[in-house]
This record gives C-alpha cells, structure tokens and sequence, in this order.
C-alpha cells in the first residue's frame, strides 16, 4: 500500500504520477500534505514537486491526448472534490498503458468521470462568467469578488481579458483568496493580504464611484421591467439561476428607495 | 436627470420585452482593437428574468412613438399609454456603461416608427455607428430593420451590427391585412430576401480579400407572434421551414400571444398559449438539428402539435415500424430520432461503442435517460420491455406513469424553455 502525498499543485499531482512509474507503486491513496492523515500500514511516500517531471508526464500525454482531453484532465484538477487525484491517476495510468486512445470510451469509469467533472467545472466557469458583477471604484477599477463552487479564476481569465481590454479589471477569489488583476497590459495572478472570509462581503462604500449607483438602479429597473408577469414561472427561474449565485446579481439585491 | 433616464428606460424596455429574441451568439466579433468588448462565439445569458427567459441584451426600444396601428402591438398608435423616446446618446452610454460592468453582452435596439420608417432606422444606425467608431464596442449588436425602410439604410445598418431582424409576427397575409393594415407581406419579405443576398456576398468577397467589410455576421432572425392570428401549427412550421430554407435565416422566434390589451380585432384569450408555443419550438428545433423535415411533423391529417407530448415522441408513436432502434448498430441519425435521446447523449452513445458492446448498465451511468427511449429501442438485442406495446398504451404510460394518474400537463415541464434564446 502506497500513499502518497504532494504539494497541491497540479505540477505536483503529475509529479506523483511520475513517481508511481518509476517505482510501479501504483497509489492506495494521494492527498495533499497539509491534510494527510499519518498511515499506519503501508508506505508514505512523500513528492516533492519536480518541474521538469512534471512536464515529462504532461507532454507524454500530449503524444496520446487531444488538446480537449488535456483540458478535461486539467479542469478535474480545478474540480477539487473528493477523490480528484485518484481519478486523475487512474486516467492517466489508462491513457499510458493503451495502445489505442482512451477517448470517448465511457464505459471505463475514470474517463466518465473526467468527463463529469470536467463538465460541472466547465459550468461554473461559464456561470462565473455571467454572474461576476463589476463594480468601479473611485480608483477607475471594475472590481469583482467570486467564490465559486470550483477553481474557475484560472480558466475564465482569458474570456474577461480579452473582453474588458480597455479598462482596468480585478477579480478576487475570496474562499480560496486570490485573484487576478488586469493593467491594460496583461492579467496577473494576486494575492490580497486579507483572512479567508465566508460571504462576498461589501465594498465600502467611500470605495466606489458615485455613478455605480446610478447603473446598479438602472439595471434593477431594467431588469424589473424586461419581465412579463404573465409569464412567471419561478421553477424554471431557479433552475437558470440556483438560489446560492444570487448574492453575485445587483438584480437580485434590495431596491434602494429612491 | 436620473429620474427622467429611469422613466425612459421603465417605459422602453417594457415595450421591448415582448421581443423574445435574446440572442447574442453567433458573432464573430472579436477584439482586436484593444477596444471593449468581444462578440465571438456562443452568446452569454447574464440573468433570467422570473418568467425564466433569458437575458442577454440590453432589450429596449428607442422610442414607443408609432404612427402604425398594429392589433397586437402595445406600441400602436390607438393604445392610450405612456409614450417616450430615448436620445442617441443616452442608448450609447447604457449600452456601454451596463457592458463595462458585465451586465450584457450587447444591445438589441428596435423602434415604433417616429415620422416615417427612414427616419427612425436612420437614428438606430447612427446609434450603432457610434458604438463601432467612436466607442470602439465589439460587443453583440442586433438591430430590428424597421418595415418600409430604405435599402441603403438596411445595407448600412448591417456593416455595425452583427444581427439584423425583420420581424413577421403574422404567419399569413391574411392575418396581416386584418391586424396590421399599414404594413404588407412584400415590404417584410423584399428587405429578408435584400439581406440574405448581403450575406451571402458579403461571405464571398471575405473569400476573396480578407479585408472585405463583413455585413451583419450572426446572420438574420424573425419573430412568429402565435396565437393573435388563426393559423395552425402546420401553416407556422411550414412558413419556417421555407424562411430557413429560402432566406437562410439563423432563427425563427415564437412569441406565444400575451394579451396586451382589448382590440376587438383579436382573439379573446386571457393567458398566453406557452404550452403551445414550447412544443412549437420543440418542432423547430427538430428541424434544424435533428435532420426532420417539416412534412415529417405534421401533415394533412395532424396540422396541430400534440400538446401532451412532444413532436419527437408523437412522431415516434406514429411510425412504429421503424423500432426498435439497436443502439450498438443505428446510424447517428437514427438513433437522434429516439424519443429522450438528445444531441450529446447520442454523441456519446456512437463515441463509447467503439470500446465495448453498450448495455444498458453503459448507458444508466453516461447518464442516457431511458423513462421515453426504453420503449423504442434494444440494447445488444435486449429490450427492458419484455411487451409489445400499442403506441396507445406508450403514450398513457409515459404520460401517467405506470400507475398513478397525474395531470400530464403538470408533469410536463417546460424543459425546452431553456433552450430558447
Ligand atoms: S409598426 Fe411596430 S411598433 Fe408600430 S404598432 Fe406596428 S408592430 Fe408596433
């Protein structure tokens, strides 16, 4: 029995899968060092991240994947949930030792669960996307917080930087505390010295320039008034946009008397 | 200063709504100006309205003035209500301000018709002109072309805009005359036919130089009203079908009737028909993505949708002698024609049974749902129907289930609502 640990990055996930060749120990288990649990049988093996192993594994796969499957395997990464490193093994293990591509074979369940959580990150993505809600600051920065279900902040950089080009941009991730700022150059990862919070929490209110209540009333009032009432159909409202989203959407906020 | 941009804004978008078109994909807009925005590809849904609808756009009206007197238009000129009109550049900054902020993917500006059809199409293509050239927007831009303007203007609005629409509403030139009066089926039908040629030579100069201007790229739409008129869903589907065909239009929208107000030249109904119009849309999207022809769906004998269920399912009842479907052998586009098996499980079914054999067990964990296709198809020659059902006793049992009774029309969900837009 093999356990194996790794720093939580996705280099150091490939790192293991190196490892775990090299030795053939194939895992029991892989975790995160800060979370593991110490093993009583069995061994601990402990990865340190390797960059350059990490890239033999990843370009390995680039003889043996589509450039969409590489993404699906990178997406399960940012998926997070219980048991991710596993699947990710078990699918690279497969893609190695087929003689054929493992794409689309859905009956081997590592690769319908790749293509699972791919599939629920690739949503949230795109909610992300939808729901994030610029503010502007008295600094003339579009600001947003997010705390999405899944690591999307990296996958939906591209879309925000190619669309806001000429505006200086930031979002912060505030569950995982990070974020990704534009300066009309190019997009940087940041980090904000502030604790982890539960909750978007507010920008305060000397913060943001007086015209960003002008438009938050106006998009209410537009919002208000685009609805047909005859129409109203709560069930398939809420499927569209699921109760914990609504604290991103001005729409869905108090009206403000005016 | 505010309240007045507010009460334009409460009147116009109001008039606007029963537009449904919200579309914003299809651009091929992008970005290369370091300017705002970007238009390419699929179109994002930035809210959901409580009606469920999609919004996308900005959706608004740049005036409710109307000379015309159209029976089921809010807008029309007898209608005693609250008229107002936006200035060019109040549009401008809404539309950039709500886009800088992520609120939109663009604008959809349509118009009543002030003094006359060239003077207000001119005023939304100097909207949208000022958008490209001053603004630098590259976002979604749709401009409803306004009946009985003039070619030159059409032709100039569709180098801003990434869509352009010219809305049918009535589905024959009998309705039109008793409804809309002042307008005619040639006046709609010249400027469709003028912007297809556009789009098609627009396509062919890009062909040849790269740096050709390109005209209205996401292509051209149109809106059905159904329901304010007395055709049937046959003389609608067939009308559709002939706009994808000869004036290769991206989308037909269907606007189930809400009843705006007494005119006596309209039907009485106090709900809009939204079962109606969703198996509509069902039918439509049969069409175009799932290889039916429109004689397939209805004919003769059956000119009105099921309401019960829908078009695949009734179609699949009527032609039993086609299953079941083996789905370890069925061509793609068979196998697209089982009643519950979309578009992606389809996919997914042709993809993984190049691994193994498919059983059933395969398709419960890709997620196929099985409560419809299980009575029309085999899997490795097994059926989960031990019994040779009548298409009678499928339809009861996927409608009420195989015991309780419910109401099928409760249970239905309007699932392809989602869909739309
Ligand atoms: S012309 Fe257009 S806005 Fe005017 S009444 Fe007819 S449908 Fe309404």
């Amino acid at each position: 029995m093999y356990f194996y640990t790794y720093d939580g990055s996705f280099e150091g996930l490939l790192t293991v899968v190196f490892e775990a060749f090299e030795r053939k120990a194939w895992p029991t288990a892989i975790a995160q060092e800060q979370v593991a649990q110490p093993v009583i049988f069995g061994e601990t093996i402990v990865v340190v991240t390797d960059e350059e192993k990490a890239q033999r594994v990843w370009k390995g796969l680039g003889k043996r994947l589509s450039e969409a499957a590489l993404h699906q395997l990178y997406h399960t990464y940012l998926w997070e949930q219980q048991g991710f490193e596993q699947i990710i093994f078990d699918y690279i293990k497969l893609a190695f030792n087929s003689a054929q591509t493992i794409e689309g074979n859905y009956t081997a369940p590592c690769v319908l669960q790749v293509q699972q959580a791919a599939k629920q990150v690739h949503r949230e993505k795109h909610r992300m996307e939808a729901f994030v809600r610029f503010q502007k600051t008295t600094d003339e920065l579009y600001y947003a917080h997010i705390e999405p279900d899944f690591n999307v902040l990296p996958l939906i950089i591209r879309h925000f930087t190619k669309r806001y080009a000429d505006q200086r941009w930031a979002i912060y991730d505030t569950r995982r505390c990070y974020g990704a700022f534009y300066d009309l150059q190019s997009t940087q990862f940041i980090t904000l010295d502030v604790a982890p919070r539960k909750g978007l929490g507010v920008l305060p209110e000397s913060a943001v320039m007086e015209e960003e209540h002008t438009y938050k009333q106006l998009w209410q009032v537009y919002f208000d008034h685009v609805n047909i009432p005859e129409r109203k159909n709560p069930k398939l409202h809420l499927r569209h946009i699921p109760k914990r989203y609504w604290k991103y959407l001005s729409e869905k906020q108090p009206r403000r008397l005016a | 200063m505010n309240e007045k941009i507010t009460e334009k804004l409460k009147i116009l978008a109001d008039a606007a709504k029963y537009d449904v078109s919200c579309s914003s994909s299809g651009g091929k807009r992008k970005n290369t100006n370091k300017g705002l925005g970007n238009a390419e590809g699929m179109g994002i849904c930035h809210s959901y309205t409580e009606d469920g609808r999609c919004v996308s756009l900005l959706k608004i009206l740049l005036t409710n003035h109307c000379i015309y007197d159209c029976a089921y238009c809010v807008t029309r000129k007898s209608n005693d209500i609250k008229r107002a009109a936006f200035t060019v550049q109040e549009v401008v900054d809404l539309t950039i301000n709500f886009y800088r902020r992520n609120y939109i993917e663009g604008l959809f500006l349509s118009s009543g018709i002030f003094s006359n059809p060239d003077y207000t199409m001119e005023r939304l293509v100097r909207i949208a002109k000022k958008l490209r050239q001053e603004e630098k927007f590259n976002g979604y831009i749709h401009l409803k072309t306004i009946p009985g303007a003039s070619d030159e203007l059409i032709k100039e609005a569709g180098l801003y805009a990434d869509r352009l629409s010219v809305n049918i509403e009535l589905p024959s030139e009998q309705s039109l005359v008793k409804l809309a009066p002042e307008k005619n089926y040639t006046e709609i039908l010249l400027p469709m036919s003028n912007i297809s040629q556009q789009l098609v030579q627009a396509k062919e100069e890009q062909k040849l130089f790269k740096s050709a201007p390109s005209f209205a790229p996401a292509g051209q739409s149109t809106q059905l009203i159904v329901g304010a008129s007395a055709e049937n869903d046959q003389q609608i589907l067939q009308l559709s079908s002939d706009l994808y065909k000869n004036y290769s239009l991206k989308r037909v929208y269907y606007s189930g009737y809400v009843p705006v107000s007494a005119d006596n030249r309209l039907p009485i109904i106090t709900e809009p028909p939204i079962i109606r119009e969703n198996r509509i849309y069902q039918a439509d999207w049969l069409m175009r993505f799932y290889g039916f022809d429109v004689k397939e769906i209805l004919d003769d004998q059956n000119p009105h949708l099921d309401l019960d269920i829908d078009p695949k399912l009734s179609w699949a009842l009527r032609n039993r002698h086609v299953f079941p479907v083996e789905l370890n052998t069925a061509d793609y586009e068979m196998i697209l024609r089982v009643p519950g098996i979309g578009v992606k499980s389809a996919k997914k079914i042709v993809s993984a049974r190049r691994f193994a054999a498919l059983n059933f067990e395969h398709l419960r964990q890709m997620g196929v749902v099985l409560k419809r296709a299980k009575y029309f198809i085999t899997c490795n020659h097994k059926s989960l129907q031990p019994y040779d059902f009548d298409s009678q006793r499928i339809r009861n049992k996927i409608l009420f289930g195989d015991g309780a009774l419910r109401s099928p029309l409760l249970t239905q969900q309007l699932d392809l609502f989602k869909q739309v837009g």
